[in-house]
Protein backbone atom coordinates (compact mmCIF):
# COMPACT_ATOMS: atom_id res chain seq x y z
CA UNK A 1 0.00 0.00 0.00
CA UNK A 2 0.70 3.38 -0.84
CA UNK A 3 1.96 5.63 2.30
CA UNK A 4 1.26 8.88 0.47
CA UNK A 5 -1.73 10.04 -2.11
CA UNK A 6 -0.57 11.30 -5.38
CA UNK A 7 -3.35 13.53 -5.61
CA UNK A 8 -3.67 15.77 -3.03
CA UNK A 9 -5.62 19.19 -2.73
CA UNK A 10 -4.01 22.44 -2.18
CA UNK A 11 -4.67 25.20 0.10
CA UNK A 12 -1.77 27.34 3.06
CA UNK A 13 -4.16 27.03 5.64
CA UNK A 14 -7.14 24.35 5.42
CA UNK A 15 -4.10 21.75 6.89
CA UNK A 16 -3.86 24.11 10.03
CA UNK A 17 -7.40 24.57 10.68
CA UNK A 18 -8.15 20.88 10.59
CA UNK A 19 -4.95 19.81 12.55
CA UNK A 20 -5.34 21.99 15.20
CA UNK A 21 -8.03 20.40 17.50
CA UNK A 22 -5.35 16.99 17.54
CA UNK A 23 -2.81 19.15 18.18
CA UNK A 24 -4.07 21.66 21.43
CA UNK A 25 -4.91 18.48 22.82
CA UNK A 26 -1.88 16.49 23.06
CA UNK A 27 0.06 20.01 23.21
CA UNK A 28 -1.46 20.59 26.34
CA UNK A 29 -2.72 17.66 27.66
CA UNK A 30 0.74 14.80 26.53
CA UNK A 31 3.47 17.19 25.98
CA UNK A 32 3.63 19.71 28.36
CA UNK A 33 2.87 17.05 31.57
CA UNK A 34 5.24 14.82 29.87
CA UNK A 35 8.09 17.59 30.06
CA UNK A 36 7.05 18.24 33.45
CA UNK A 37 7.15 15.03 34.46
CA UNK A 38 10.58 14.71 33.12
CA UNK A 39 11.69 18.07 35.10
CA UNK A 40 10.41 17.66 38.75
CA UNK A 41 11.50 14.00 38.32
CA UNK A 42 15.44 15.96 38.90
CA UNK A 43 13.51 18.33 41.39
CA UNK A 44 13.05 17.60 45.05
CA UNK A 45 10.35 19.87 46.90
CA UNK A 46 9.38 19.97 50.28
CA UNK A 47 6.06 18.84 51.64
CA UNK A 48 3.73 22.56 50.91
CA UNK A 49 5.43 22.94 47.97
CA UNK A 50 6.99 26.33 48.57
CA UNK A 51 10.50 25.87 47.61
CA UNK A 52 11.59 23.12 45.07
CA UNK A 53 15.26 22.69 44.14
CA UNK A 54 17.59 20.94 41.40
CA UNK A 55 18.89 17.38 42.26
CA UNK A 56 19.64 16.38 39.79
CA UNK A 57 19.51 12.66 39.43
CA UNK A 58 18.62 11.95 43.25
CA UNK A 59 15.28 10.96 42.62
CA UNK A 60 16.37 8.08 40.66
CA UNK A 61 19.28 7.12 43.25
CA UNK A 62 16.60 7.45 45.74
CA UNK A 63 14.28 4.68 43.86
CA UNK A 64 17.11 2.66 43.38
CA UNK A 65 18.00 2.69 47.35
CA UNK A 66 14.65 2.20 47.65
CA UNK A 67 13.71 -1.59 48.57
CA UNK A 68 9.50 -0.72 48.77
CA UNK A 69 9.93 0.59 45.06
CA UNK A 70 12.42 -2.31 43.93
CA UNK A 71 10.07 -4.71 45.64
CA UNK A 72 7.26 -2.94 43.41
CA UNK A 73 8.98 -3.33 40.59
CA UNK A 74 8.96 -7.33 41.23
CA UNK A 75 5.89 -7.59 42.24
CA UNK A 76 4.79 -5.81 38.73
CA UNK A 77 7.01 -8.52 36.79
CA UNK A 78 5.71 -11.27 38.78
CA UNK A 79 2.34 -10.19 38.32
CA UNK A 80 2.26 -9.21 34.51
CA UNK A 81 4.21 -12.59 33.70
CA UNK A 82 1.12 -14.34 35.35
CA UNK A 83 -1.25 -12.37 33.23
CA UNK A 84 -0.24 -12.54 30.14
CA UNK A 85 0.52 -16.19 29.89
CA UNK A 86 -2.51 -17.23 31.73
CA UNK A 87 -4.73 -15.30 29.57
CA UNK A 88 -2.72 -16.26 26.44
CA UNK A 89 -2.89 -20.24 27.42
CA UNK A 90 -6.67 -20.41 28.21
CA UNK A 91 -7.86 -18.03 25.36
CA UNK A 92 -5.45 -20.01 22.84
CA UNK A 93 -7.26 -23.07 24.20
CA UNK A 94 -10.63 -21.76 23.66
CA UNK A 95 -10.26 -20.21 20.48
CA UNK A 96 -8.98 -23.57 19.10
CA UNK A 97 -11.82 -25.33 20.06
CA UNK A 98 -13.98 -22.65 19.21
CA UNK A 99 -12.60 -22.61 15.45
CA UNK A 100 -13.25 -26.52 15.43
CA UNK A 101 -17.10 -26.28 16.05
CA UNK A 102 -17.40 -24.67 12.77
CA UNK A 103 -21.18 -24.34 13.10
CA UNK A 104 -21.22 -23.02 16.84
CA UNK A 105 -18.04 -20.77 17.11
CA UNK A 106 -20.08 -17.43 16.63
CA UNK A 107 -22.58 -18.44 19.95
CA UNK A 108 -19.01 -18.88 21.46
CA UNK A 109 -17.45 -16.05 20.75
CA UNK A 110 -20.58 -13.78 21.62
CA UNK A 111 -20.96 -15.78 24.61
CA UNK A 112 -17.29 -15.01 25.84
CA UNK A 113 -16.83 -11.51 24.62
CA UNK A 114 -19.10 -10.36 27.40
CA UNK A 115 -16.13 -9.76 30.18
CA UNK A 116 -14.52 -7.28 27.44
CA UNK A 117 -17.19 -4.36 28.35
CA UNK A 118 -16.66 -5.26 32.21
CA UNK A 119 -14.44 -2.01 33.57
CA UNK A 120 -11.58 -3.36 35.51
CA UNK A 121 -13.15 -1.40 38.32
CA UNK A 122 -16.01 -3.85 38.35
CA UNK A 123 -14.19 -6.72 37.51
CA UNK A 124 -12.16 -6.19 40.33
CA UNK A 125 -15.50 -5.92 42.72
CA UNK A 126 -17.04 -8.56 41.71
CA UNK A 127 -13.65 -11.01 42.73
CA UNK A 128 -13.30 -9.32 45.22
CA UNK A 129 -16.97 -10.07 46.43
CA UNK A 130 -16.34 -13.95 45.45
CA UNK A 131 -13.66 -14.05 47.25
CA UNK A 132 -14.35 -12.10 50.04
CA UNK A 133 -12.84 -14.46 53.32
CA UNK A 134 -15.85 -14.25 55.38
CA UNK A 135 -18.93 -14.13 52.80
CA UNK A 136 -17.41 -14.56 49.75
CA UNK A 137 -19.06 -17.82 47.75
CA UNK A 138 -15.60 -19.22 46.42
CA UNK A 139 -13.74 -18.72 49.66
CA UNK A 140 -16.79 -20.45 51.46
CA UNK A 141 -16.04 -23.54 48.67
CA UNK A 142 -12.37 -23.20 49.76
CA UNK A 143 -12.95 -23.79 53.41
CA UNK A 144 -15.20 -26.70 52.78
CA UNK A 145 -12.34 -27.97 50.80
CA UNK A 146 -9.87 -27.71 54.13
CA UNK A 147 -8.19 -23.83 52.36
CA UNK A 148 -8.77 -21.09 54.47
CA UNK A 149 -8.57 -18.03 51.83
CA UNK A 150 -7.90 -14.64 52.94
CA UNK A 151 -6.33 -12.36 50.72
CA UNK A 152 -6.45 -9.42 53.35
CA UNK A 153 -3.76 -11.29 55.52
CA UNK A 154 -1.82 -13.45 52.61
CA UNK A 155 -0.12 -12.00 49.82
CA UNK A 156 -0.03 -14.89 47.66
CA UNK A 157 -3.47 -14.89 48.05
CA UNK A 158 -4.38 -11.77 46.78
CA UNK A 159 -1.85 -11.71 43.97
CA UNK A 160 -4.32 -14.64 43.06
CA UNK A 161 -7.18 -12.27 43.60
CA UNK A 162 -5.86 -9.88 41.06
CA UNK A 163 -4.42 -12.41 38.70
CA UNK A 164 -7.59 -13.84 38.46
CA UNK A 165 -9.49 -10.34 38.23
CA UNK A 166 -7.20 -9.37 35.45
CA UNK A 167 -6.88 -12.46 33.32
CA UNK A 168 -10.85 -13.24 33.12
CA UNK A 169 -11.12 -9.35 31.79
CA UNK A 170 -8.46 -10.14 29.17
CA UNK A 171 -9.61 -13.24 28.00
CA UNK A 172 -12.37 -12.00 25.20
CA UNK A 173 -9.83 -9.66 23.97
CA UNK A 174 -7.60 -12.53 23.65
CA UNK A 175 -9.98 -14.65 22.01
CA UNK A 176 -10.80 -12.43 19.47
CA UNK A 177 -7.54 -11.98 18.57
CA UNK A 178 -6.88 -16.13 17.93
CA UNK A 179 -9.86 -16.54 16.55
CA UNK A 180 -9.32 -14.44 14.29
CA UNK A 181 -6.06 -15.76 13.76
CA UNK A 182 -7.09 -19.13 13.20
CA UNK A 183 -9.80 -18.10 10.78
CA UNK A 184 -7.18 -16.60 8.38
CA UNK A 185 -5.19 -19.86 8.13
CA UNK A 186 -6.49 -21.19 4.66
CA UNK A 187 -7.93 -24.52 5.48
CA UNK A 188 -6.21 -26.17 2.62
CA UNK A 189 -3.33 -26.21 4.67
CA UNK A 190 -4.69 -28.53 7.30
CA UNK A 191 -6.40 -30.60 4.91
CA UNK A 192 -3.25 -31.49 3.04
CA UNK A 193 -1.38 -32.23 6.49
CA UNK A 194 -4.67 -34.14 7.37
CA UNK A 195 -4.47 -36.44 3.99
CA UNK A 196 -0.66 -36.87 5.15
CA UNK A 197 -2.22 -38.32 7.78
CA UNK A 198 -1.31 -35.82 10.66
CA UNK A 199 -3.65 -35.94 13.74
CA UNK A 200 -5.32 -32.73 15.38
CA UNK A 201 -3.04 -32.33 17.78
CA UNK A 202 -0.28 -32.74 15.47
CA UNK A 203 -1.78 -30.18 12.90
CA UNK A 204 -1.76 -27.84 15.93
CA UNK A 205 1.68 -28.01 16.66
CA UNK A 206 3.29 -28.05 12.95
CA UNK A 207 0.68 -25.66 11.32
CA UNK A 208 -1.34 -23.69 13.51
CA UNK A 209 0.68 -22.64 16.52
CA UNK A 210 3.36 -21.25 14.11
CA UNK A 211 1.21 -19.63 12.02
CA UNK A 212 -0.28 -17.79 15.03
CA UNK A 213 3.19 -16.83 16.57
CA UNK A 214 3.11 -12.68 15.38
CA UNK A 215 -0.11 -13.22 17.24
CA UNK A 216 0.99 -14.63 19.75
CA UNK A 217 3.86 -12.26 19.97
CA UNK A 218 1.61 -9.25 19.49
CA UNK A 219 -0.95 -10.30 22.40
CA UNK A 220 2.14 -10.89 24.57
CA UNK A 221 3.23 -7.59 24.38
CA UNK A 222 -0.05 -5.84 24.72
CA UNK A 223 -1.15 -7.89 28.07
CA UNK A 224 1.96 -7.13 29.60
CA UNK A 225 1.27 -3.11 28.43
CA UNK A 226 -2.24 -3.97 29.94
CA UNK A 227 -0.89 -5.83 33.00
CA UNK A 228 1.73 -2.64 33.43
CA UNK A 229 -1.10 0.05 33.50
CA UNK A 230 -4.83 -0.75 32.88
CA UNK A 231 -4.99 -2.73 35.58
CA UNK A 232 -4.66 -0.02 38.19
CA UNK A 233 -8.44 -0.13 38.82
CA UNK A 234 -8.56 -4.01 39.64
CA UNK A 235 -5.63 -3.66 42.07
CA UNK A 236 -7.33 -0.26 43.81
CA UNK A 237 -10.81 -2.20 43.53
CA UNK A 238 -9.94 -5.77 44.84
CA UNK A 239 -6.85 -4.83 47.25
CA UNK A 240 -5.52 -1.07 47.53
CA UNK A 241 -2.21 -2.77 47.03
CA UNK A 242 -2.42 -4.73 50.33
CA UNK A 243 -1.82 -6.76 52.57
CA UNK A 244 0.77 -4.04 53.29
CA UNK A 245 2.50 -3.18 50.29
CA UNK A 246 2.52 -6.74 48.42
CA UNK A 247 0.33 -6.24 45.21
CA UNK A 248 1.96 -2.22 44.67
CA UNK A 249 2.06 -2.36 40.95
CA UNK A 250 4.17 0.91 39.42
CA UNK A 251 1.24 2.28 38.69
CA UNK A 252 -0.38 2.15 41.55
CA UNK A 253 2.70 2.90 43.58
CA UNK A 254 2.98 6.77 41.07
CA UNK A 255 -0.62 7.23 42.32
CA UNK A 256 0.08 6.53 45.60
CA UNK A 257 3.45 8.22 46.38
CA UNK A 258 2.10 11.09 44.26
CA UNK A 259 -1.51 11.79 45.40
CA UNK A 260 -1.42 10.12 48.85
CA UNK A 261 2.06 10.41 50.17
CA UNK A 262 2.62 13.94 48.16
CA UNK A 263 5.88 12.62 47.15
CA UNK A 264 6.03 14.93 43.97
CA UNK A 265 9.83 13.56 42.70
CA UNK A 266 9.77 10.44 43.41
CA UNK A 267 6.06 10.15 41.69
CA UNK A 268 7.37 12.13 38.81
CA UNK A 269 11.02 10.20 38.66
CA UNK A 270 8.41 6.92 38.81
CA UNK A 271 6.31 8.25 36.10
CA UNK A 272 9.92 8.98 33.75
CA UNK A 273 10.54 5.23 34.13
CA UNK A 274 6.99 4.12 33.47
CA UNK A 275 7.39 6.19 30.17
CA UNK A 276 10.53 4.42 29.33
CA UNK A 277 9.04 0.98 30.04
CA UNK A 278 6.25 2.07 27.65
CA UNK A 279 8.47 3.18 25.10
CA UNK A 280 10.58 0.29 25.08
CA UNK A 281 7.28 -1.99 24.43
CA UNK A 282 5.94 -0.18 21.80
CA UNK A 283 9.71 -0.06 20.33
CA UNK A 284 9.33 -4.24 20.82
CA UNK A 285 5.76 -3.98 19.53
CA UNK A 286 6.22 -2.38 16.03
CA UNK A 287 9.93 -3.90 14.97
CA UNK A 288 8.46 -7.39 15.62
CA UNK A 289 4.84 -7.31 14.62
CA UNK A 290 5.89 -5.28 11.34
CA UNK A 291 8.33 -7.92 10.88
CA UNK A 292 5.84 -10.90 11.80
CA UNK A 293 7.71 -13.15 13.20
CA UNK A 294 6.91 -16.71 11.90
CA UNK A 295 7.69 -19.71 9.48
CA UNK B 1 -13.83 -29.49 10.37
CA UNK B 2 -11.08 -32.16 8.82
CA UNK B 3 -12.05 -35.18 10.19
CA UNK B 4 -15.42 -36.35 11.93
CA UNK B 5 -14.36 -37.39 15.68
CA UNK B 6 -16.80 -37.94 17.76
CA UNK B 7 -15.09 -37.73 20.75
CA UNK B 8 -13.27 -34.73 19.73
CA UNK B 9 -15.87 -32.77 19.30
CA UNK B 10 -17.47 -33.47 22.61
CA UNK B 11 -14.37 -32.08 23.98
CA UNK B 12 -14.38 -29.10 22.30
CA UNK B 13 -17.84 -28.37 23.40
CA UNK B 14 -16.82 -29.31 26.79
CA UNK B 15 -14.04 -27.27 27.01
CA UNK B 16 -15.64 -24.10 25.42
CA UNK B 17 -18.75 -25.19 27.70
CA UNK B 18 -16.00 -24.46 30.78
CA UNK B 19 -14.49 -21.25 29.52
CA UNK B 20 -18.35 -19.81 28.95
CA UNK B 21 -19.10 -20.94 32.68
CA UNK B 22 -15.87 -19.37 33.84
CA UNK B 23 -16.83 -16.36 32.00
CA UNK B 24 -20.09 -16.08 33.09
CA UNK B 25 -20.00 -17.41 36.72
CA UNK B 26 -19.24 -13.40 37.58
CA UNK B 27 -21.54 -11.86 36.52
CA UNK B 28 -24.38 -14.35 37.69
CA UNK B 29 -23.31 -14.18 40.88
CA UNK B 30 -23.33 -10.50 41.01
CA UNK B 31 -26.88 -10.74 39.32
CA UNK B 32 -28.18 -13.05 42.28
CA UNK B 33 -27.07 -10.94 44.84
CA UNK B 34 -28.21 -7.84 43.42
CA UNK B 35 -31.55 -9.68 43.97
CA UNK B 36 -31.39 -10.67 47.82
CA UNK B 37 -31.05 -8.43 50.82
CA UNK B 38 -27.80 -7.63 52.50
CA UNK B 39 -29.05 -9.84 55.26
CA UNK B 40 -29.21 -12.82 53.16
CA UNK B 41 -25.48 -12.32 51.43
CA UNK B 42 -24.09 -12.04 55.04
CA UNK B 43 -25.00 -15.36 55.38
CA UNK B 44 -22.35 -17.36 54.19
CA UNK B 45 -23.07 -19.22 51.52
CA UNK B 46 -25.32 -17.24 49.76
CA UNK B 47 -27.98 -18.74 47.80
CA UNK B 48 -27.32 -19.30 44.26
CA UNK B 49 -30.78 -18.48 43.16
CA UNK B 50 -32.50 -15.21 42.74
CA UNK B 51 -33.98 -13.97 45.61
CA UNK B 52 -37.17 -11.30 45.33
CA UNK B 53 -35.87 -8.03 46.22
CA UNK B 54 -34.36 -6.76 42.49
CA UNK B 55 -37.06 -3.99 41.91
CA UNK B 56 -36.36 -2.81 45.53
CA UNK B 57 -32.67 -3.12 45.34
CA UNK B 58 -32.39 -1.42 41.81
CA UNK B 59 -34.20 1.54 43.20
CA UNK B 60 -33.05 1.76 46.53
CA UNK B 61 -28.88 2.22 44.41
CA UNK B 62 -30.38 4.24 41.43
CA UNK B 63 -31.65 6.82 44.00
CA UNK B 64 -29.71 6.38 46.14
CA UNK B 65 -31.43 5.36 49.43
CA UNK B 66 -29.34 2.53 50.28
CA UNK B 67 -28.05 2.08 54.08
CA UNK B 68 -24.60 1.51 53.68
CA UNK B 69 -22.01 2.36 55.77
CA UNK B 70 -19.99 4.20 52.56
CA UNK B 71 -21.32 6.21 49.73
CA UNK B 72 -25.05 6.29 48.85
CA UNK B 73 -24.73 8.49 46.16
CA UNK B 74 -27.33 8.22 43.43
CA UNK B 75 -26.40 5.66 40.75
CA UNK B 76 -28.91 7.65 38.33
CA UNK B 77 -27.16 10.42 38.43
CA UNK B 78 -23.38 8.99 38.33
CA UNK B 79 -24.91 6.87 35.33
CA UNK B 80 -25.83 10.46 33.45
CA UNK B 81 -22.09 11.56 34.35
CA UNK B 82 -20.76 7.74 32.72
CA UNK B 83 -23.07 8.12 29.31
CA UNK B 84 -22.00 11.70 28.86
CA UNK B 85 -17.92 11.06 29.59
CA UNK B 86 -18.18 8.16 27.69
CA UNK B 87 -20.44 9.65 24.73
CA UNK B 88 -18.29 12.91 24.25
CA UNK B 89 -14.65 11.12 24.46
CA UNK B 90 -15.89 8.58 21.89
CA UNK B 91 -17.59 11.01 19.73
CA UNK B 92 -14.43 13.52 20.50
CA UNK B 93 -11.87 10.89 19.50
CA UNK B 94 -13.55 10.16 16.04
CA UNK B 95 -13.42 13.86 15.18
CA UNK B 96 -10.86 15.15 16.04
CA UNK B 97 -8.75 11.82 15.07
CA UNK B 98 -10.82 12.43 11.45
CA UNK B 99 -10.19 15.48 10.91
CA UNK B 100 -6.13 15.30 11.50
CA UNK B 101 -5.93 12.35 9.72
CA UNK B 102 -7.53 13.80 6.93
CA UNK B 103 -4.99 16.84 6.90
CA UNK B 104 -2.19 14.23 7.02
CA UNK B 105 -3.68 12.03 3.99
CA UNK B 106 -4.78 14.81 1.53
CA UNK B 107 -2.77 18.09 2.23
CA UNK B 108 1.15 18.72 1.73
CA UNK B 109 2.27 21.59 4.13
CA UNK B 110 5.27 22.18 5.93
CA UNK B 111 6.19 19.37 8.98
CA UNK B 112 3.27 17.12 8.08
CA UNK B 113 5.55 14.56 9.12
CA UNK B 114 6.41 16.08 12.60
CA UNK B 115 3.22 16.39 13.45
CA UNK B 116 2.35 13.15 12.32
CA UNK B 117 5.03 11.49 14.51
CA UNK B 118 4.37 13.70 17.45
CA UNK B 119 0.61 12.32 17.21
CA UNK B 120 2.30 9.17 17.09
CA UNK B 121 4.20 9.47 20.11
CA UNK B 122 1.53 9.82 22.24
CA UNK B 123 1.16 6.20 22.24
CA UNK B 124 3.63 5.85 24.25
CA UNK B 125 1.81 8.09 27.03
CA UNK B 126 -0.64 6.30 28.10
CA UNK B 127 -2.19 8.85 31.08
CA UNK B 128 -1.08 6.35 33.90
CA UNK B 129 2.35 7.47 33.35
CA UNK B 130 1.53 11.04 33.42
CA UNK B 131 -1.04 11.43 36.14
CA UNK B 132 0.34 14.52 38.45
CA UNK B 133 1.21 16.92 35.96
CA UNK B 134 -1.43 16.57 33.98
CA UNK B 135 -3.76 16.79 36.99
CA UNK B 136 -1.93 19.99 37.63
CA UNK B 137 -2.56 21.30 34.14
CA UNK B 138 -6.38 20.66 34.52
CA UNK B 139 -6.32 22.13 37.74
CA UNK B 140 -4.84 25.10 36.87
CA UNK B 141 -7.33 25.51 34.25
CA UNK B 142 -10.02 25.58 36.81
CA UNK B 143 -11.32 22.04 35.15
CA UNK B 144 -11.53 19.66 38.32
CA UNK B 145 -15.23 18.27 38.94
CA UNK B 146 -15.94 19.31 34.99
CA UNK B 147 -17.15 17.30 32.23
CA UNK B 148 -14.30 19.24 30.20
CA UNK B 149 -11.37 17.39 32.29
CA UNK B 150 -13.01 14.52 32.48
CA UNK B 151 -12.63 14.06 29.04
CA UNK B 152 -10.38 16.03 26.76
CA UNK B 153 -7.45 14.99 28.41
CA UNK B 154 -7.80 11.63 27.34
CA UNK B 155 -9.33 12.95 23.85
CA UNK B 156 -5.99 12.54 21.73
CA UNK B 157 -5.99 9.11 20.03
CA UNK B 158 -3.11 8.17 18.28
CA UNK B 159 -4.86 4.62 17.48
CA UNK B 160 -7.81 6.78 15.74
CA UNK B 161 -5.54 8.80 13.54
CA UNK B 162 -3.74 5.68 12.73
CA UNK B 163 -6.58 3.81 11.74
CA UNK B 164 -8.23 6.72 9.51
CA UNK B 165 -4.79 7.02 7.93
CA UNK B 166 -4.02 3.96 6.74
CA UNK B 167 -8.28 3.31 5.38
CA UNK B 168 -7.60 6.77 3.85
CA UNK B 169 -4.58 5.61 1.88
CA UNK B 170 -7.04 2.47 0.45
CA UNK B 171 -9.19 5.30 -0.52
CA UNK B 172 -8.47 5.23 -4.84
CA UNK B 173 -7.17 8.74 -5.93
CA UNK B 174 -10.14 8.75 -9.01
CA UNK B 175 -12.46 9.55 -6.51
CA UNK B 176 -10.04 12.53 -5.72
CA UNK B 177 -9.84 13.11 -8.76
CA UNK B 178 -13.08 13.32 -9.98
CA UNK B 179 -14.43 15.25 -7.43
CA UNK B 180 -11.92 17.97 -8.19
CA UNK B 181 -13.92 17.79 -11.84
CA UNK B 182 -17.10 18.58 -10.63
CA UNK B 183 -15.53 21.56 -8.80
CA UNK B 184 -15.72 19.98 -5.14
CA UNK B 185 -13.26 21.69 -2.63
CA UNK B 186 -11.65 19.54 -0.02
CA UNK B 187 -14.52 20.17 2.51
CA UNK B 188 -17.29 19.06 -0.18
CA UNK B 189 -14.75 15.85 -0.68
CA UNK B 190 -14.62 14.95 2.81
CA UNK B 191 -18.32 15.41 4.04
CA UNK B 192 -19.68 13.93 0.29
CA UNK B 193 -16.72 11.14 -0.35
CA UNK B 194 -14.82 10.21 2.63
CA UNK B 195 -17.27 10.10 5.31
CA UNK B 196 -20.00 8.34 3.62
CA UNK B 197 -17.21 5.63 3.02
CA UNK B 198 -15.41 5.39 6.66
CA UNK B 199 -18.83 4.42 8.62
CA UNK B 200 -17.25 0.85 9.25
CA UNK B 201 -14.58 2.07 10.68
CA UNK B 202 -16.28 4.81 12.63
CA UNK B 203 -18.79 2.16 14.34
CA UNK B 204 -16.47 0.07 14.80
CA UNK B 205 -14.20 3.00 16.88
CA UNK B 206 -16.81 4.24 18.77
CA UNK B 207 -17.57 0.87 20.38
CA UNK B 208 -13.53 0.54 21.34
CA UNK B 209 -13.95 4.21 22.52
CA UNK B 210 -17.11 4.38 23.97
CA UNK B 211 -15.98 1.55 26.28
CA UNK B 212 -13.07 2.90 26.84
CA UNK B 213 -14.92 6.04 28.02
CA UNK B 214 -17.21 4.24 30.29
CA UNK B 215 -14.50 1.94 31.78
CA UNK B 216 -11.88 5.20 33.32
CA UNK B 217 -11.06 5.05 36.68
CA UNK B 218 -7.85 6.28 37.41
CA UNK B 219 -8.52 9.82 35.80
CA UNK B 220 -12.21 10.28 37.10
CA UNK B 221 -10.77 8.84 40.34
CA UNK B 222 -8.39 12.01 40.22
CA UNK B 223 -10.65 14.75 38.86
CA UNK B 224 -13.50 14.47 40.68
CA UNK B 225 -13.79 15.04 44.28
CA UNK B 226 -17.52 16.01 44.25
CA UNK B 227 -20.16 12.82 44.33
CA UNK B 228 -22.50 14.91 41.40
CA UNK B 229 -19.74 14.23 39.54
CA UNK B 230 -19.08 10.75 40.02
CA UNK B 231 -18.91 8.17 36.91
CA UNK B 232 -20.50 5.00 38.25
CA UNK B 233 -17.06 2.94 38.04
CA UNK B 234 -15.75 5.05 40.58
CA UNK B 235 -19.35 5.33 42.95
CA UNK B 236 -19.20 1.76 43.34
CA UNK B 237 -16.02 1.56 44.82
CA UNK B 238 -17.07 4.31 46.59
CA UNK B 239 -19.66 2.29 48.22
CA UNK B 240 -17.29 -0.57 49.42
CA UNK B 241 -16.49 0.04 52.80
CA UNK B 242 -13.32 -1.61 55.03
CA UNK B 243 -15.15 -4.53 56.59
CA UNK B 244 -17.78 -7.04 54.74
CA UNK B 245 -20.62 -6.51 57.10
CA UNK B 246 -21.02 -2.47 56.72
CA UNK B 247 -21.18 -2.77 52.49
CA UNK B 248 -24.46 -2.70 51.22
CA UNK B 249 -23.85 -5.86 49.02
CA UNK B 250 -26.70 -6.42 47.26
CA UNK B 251 -26.89 -2.35 46.25
CA UNK B 252 -23.22 -2.70 45.28
CA UNK B 253 -23.91 -5.74 42.97
CA UNK B 254 -27.57 -3.69 41.91
CA UNK B 255 -25.00 -0.92 40.98
CA UNK B 256 -22.48 -3.53 39.28
CA UNK B 257 -25.22 -4.34 37.04
CA UNK B 258 -26.15 -1.39 35.95
CA UNK B 259 -22.56 -0.16 35.09
CA UNK B 260 -22.06 -3.14 32.90
CA UNK B 261 -25.42 -2.50 31.08
CA UNK B 262 -24.94 0.00 28.49
CA UNK B 263 -21.12 -1.09 27.43
CA UNK B 264 -22.27 -4.77 27.04
CA UNK B 265 -25.11 -3.75 25.45
CA UNK B 266 -23.28 -1.45 22.60
CA UNK B 267 -20.42 -4.43 22.60
CA UNK B 268 -23.26 -7.18 22.12
CA UNK B 269 -25.19 -4.61 19.60
CA UNK B 270 -22.36 -3.49 17.30
CA UNK B 271 -20.70 -6.93 17.70
CA UNK B 272 -20.30 -7.18 13.85
CA UNK B 273 -18.14 -3.55 13.87
CA UNK B 274 -16.59 -4.02 16.88
CA UNK B 275 -14.60 -7.22 16.19
CA UNK B 276 -13.54 -6.05 12.69
CA UNK B 277 -12.61 -2.77 14.46
CA UNK B 278 -11.00 -4.22 17.21
CA UNK B 279 -8.62 -6.98 15.19
CA UNK B 280 -8.03 -4.25 12.32
CA UNK B 281 -7.50 -1.02 14.84
CA UNK B 282 -4.49 -3.35 16.97
CA UNK B 283 -2.68 -4.67 13.73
Amino acid sequence: MASEKRVVFRSTWLPWVLLAPQVAVIAVFFFWPAAQALLQSFQQSDAFGLSTEWVGLQNFANLLDDPTYLASFKITAVFSVLVASLGIGISLLLAVFADRVVKATLIYRTLLIWPYAVAPAVAGVLWLFMFAPSIGIVSHALRGLGFEWNHLLDSDHAMALIVIAAVWKQISYNFLFFLAGLQSIPKSLIEAAAIDGARPWRRFWTIQFPLLSPTTFFLFVINVVYAFFDTFAIVDAATEGGPGRDTAILVYKVYYDGFKALDLGGSAAQSVVLMVIVIVLTIIQFRFVEKKVQY
Amino acid sequence: MVERNPLLRVLSHAVLILGVFLVAFPLYVTFVASTQTASEILQAPMSMWPGSHLIENYTAALKGTGMGAASNAPVGRMMMVSLITALVIAIGKIAISLLSAFAIVYFRFPFRMFFFWAIFVTLMLPVEVRIGPTYAVVASLGLLNTYAGLTVPLIASATATFLFRQFFLTVPDELVEAARMDGAGPMRFFKDVLLPLSTTSIAALFVIQFIYGWNQYLWPLLVTTEESMYPVVIGIKRMISGGDAATDWNIVMATAVLAMIPPALVVMLMQRWFVKGLVDTEK
